[in-house]
């Protein structure tokens, strides 16, 4: 039996959807055979980020709804042989899918692979609810601004009381300077705050962005600094023990007042 | 430079992450009170429970709320006393 993680923020535009794209091709990476599940119904944005979106001929609702078998919507990435996509459909709504059904999706993709990847729509309703309904363990993604580390905390709250604990938390778009500047909450602020484990940090990168435009998920691309990050938490979810990366700032002008930043 | 003879006299103003921090703080007291409608009558139990080994409390006129000052949140309860327990206090 393999396991299921879902994606989730409660927020807007954090980086779920990149984040569910890195975590999943970084398994595939590893040899995991790994399927990314795209929950956001009526906004697919996976298969765009995965530079699949040419591919699709079938999706979630078909399978929920019997129109096809599971196989027959089941993406292969032709860059990774394990790394499978499952695309949302585009022209219905949330509730064309119940979380009855989920479960149930679930659990048979979990039977044939390692890993089962759901990129959770934002917000708390009905998508909410699709995406974590079967899911083994949450990954809540952040920014560090006061909306989304608030929002976080409500997913955290509603991830409980669904018997959903300990979910891990990624800290996306941080920029080290402006932590340095003191304009940008850092991450033991926000770990102090929300009081959940810290699965790892995404710096601002721009090479997320070069990713996104040619549909090649960052952690593939070892010059991204993203890249190592993404590989790091990846390792991390495998049950691996992996410390934070360093990252030494070195903004010129104050060259020497240098400060760690950890990944 | 305004900010640099501030920081000289040791009056730094505060950074912005402090003021999102103390902000978050704050909101966040609101929220996880508000996520579930019994906090506030589950606190209210435990209260009466513990309270209720000094005194005997007026349970229905009893009122806790949560109330907003400048840059703080306050738990105000305003519990009428019918009358003490005797010897309570007393004992060890
Ligand atoms: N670390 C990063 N550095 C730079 N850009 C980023 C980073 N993370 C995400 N982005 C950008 O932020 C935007 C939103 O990301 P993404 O689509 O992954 O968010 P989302 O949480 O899935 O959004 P939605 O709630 O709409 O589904 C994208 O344009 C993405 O390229
Ligand atoms: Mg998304």
């Amino acid at each position: 039996m393999g396991e299921v993680i879902v994606v989730t923020s409660g927020k807007g535009g954090v980086g779920k959807t990149t984040t569910t794209a890195n975590i999943g091709t970084g398994f595939a990476l590893l040899g995991k055979k790994v399927v990314l599940v795209d929950a956001d119904i009526g906004l697919r944005n996976l298969d765009v980020v995965m530079g699949l979106d040419n591919r699709i001929v079938y999706d979630l609702v078909d399978v929920t709804e019997g129109n096809c078998r599971l196989k027959q919507a089941l993406i292969r990435d032709k860059r990774y042989e394990t790394l499978y996509l499952l695309p949302a459909a585009q022209t219905r709504d949330k509730n064309a899918v119940n979380p009855e059904q989920m479960k149930e999706l679930c659990k048979e993709l979990a039977q044939d692979f390692d890993y089962v990847i759901i990129d959770c729509p934002a917000g708390i309703e009905q998508g909410f609810k699709n995406a974590i309904a079967g899911a083994d363990r949450a990954v809540i993604v952040t920014t560090p601004e006061v909306s989304a580390v608030r929002d976080a905390d409500r997913i955290i709250g509603l991830l409980e009381s669904e018997g959903k604990s300990n979910p891990k938390l990624i800290v996306n778009r941080i920029r080290p300077k402006m932590v340095k500047k003191g304009d940008m909450m850092d991450i033991d602020d926000i770990i102090d705050i929300l009081a959940v484990d810290l699965l790892g940090i995404i710096p601002e990168d721009e090479y997320i962005v070069i990713s996104t435009n040619r549909g090649e998920p960052a952690v593939a691309n070892p010059v991204s600094i993203a890249s190592t990050a993404y590989k790091n938490i990846v390792r991390r979810l495998t049950g691996e023990n992996v410390p934070l990366m360093t990252l030494e700032t070195d903004d010129g002008f104050f060259a020497r007042i240098k400060k760690i930043f950890r990944f | 430079m305004f900010e640099l003879i501030l920081k000289l006299f040791g009056k730094e103003p505060a950074s912005s992450k402090d003021i999102a921090k103390e902000r978050l703080r704050l909101v966040l007291v609101h929220d996880r009170v508000n996520v579930s409608p019994q906090f506030m009558e589950v606190l209210k139990d435990d209260m009466i429970r513990v309270i209720s080994n000094y005194m005997e409390i007026n349970e229905k006129e009893m009122e806790v709320s949560l109330t907003n000052n400048k840059s703080s949140v306050a738990l105000v309860a305003n519990i009428p006393v019918n009358r003490m327990k005797r010897g309570v206090y007393t004992q060890e």
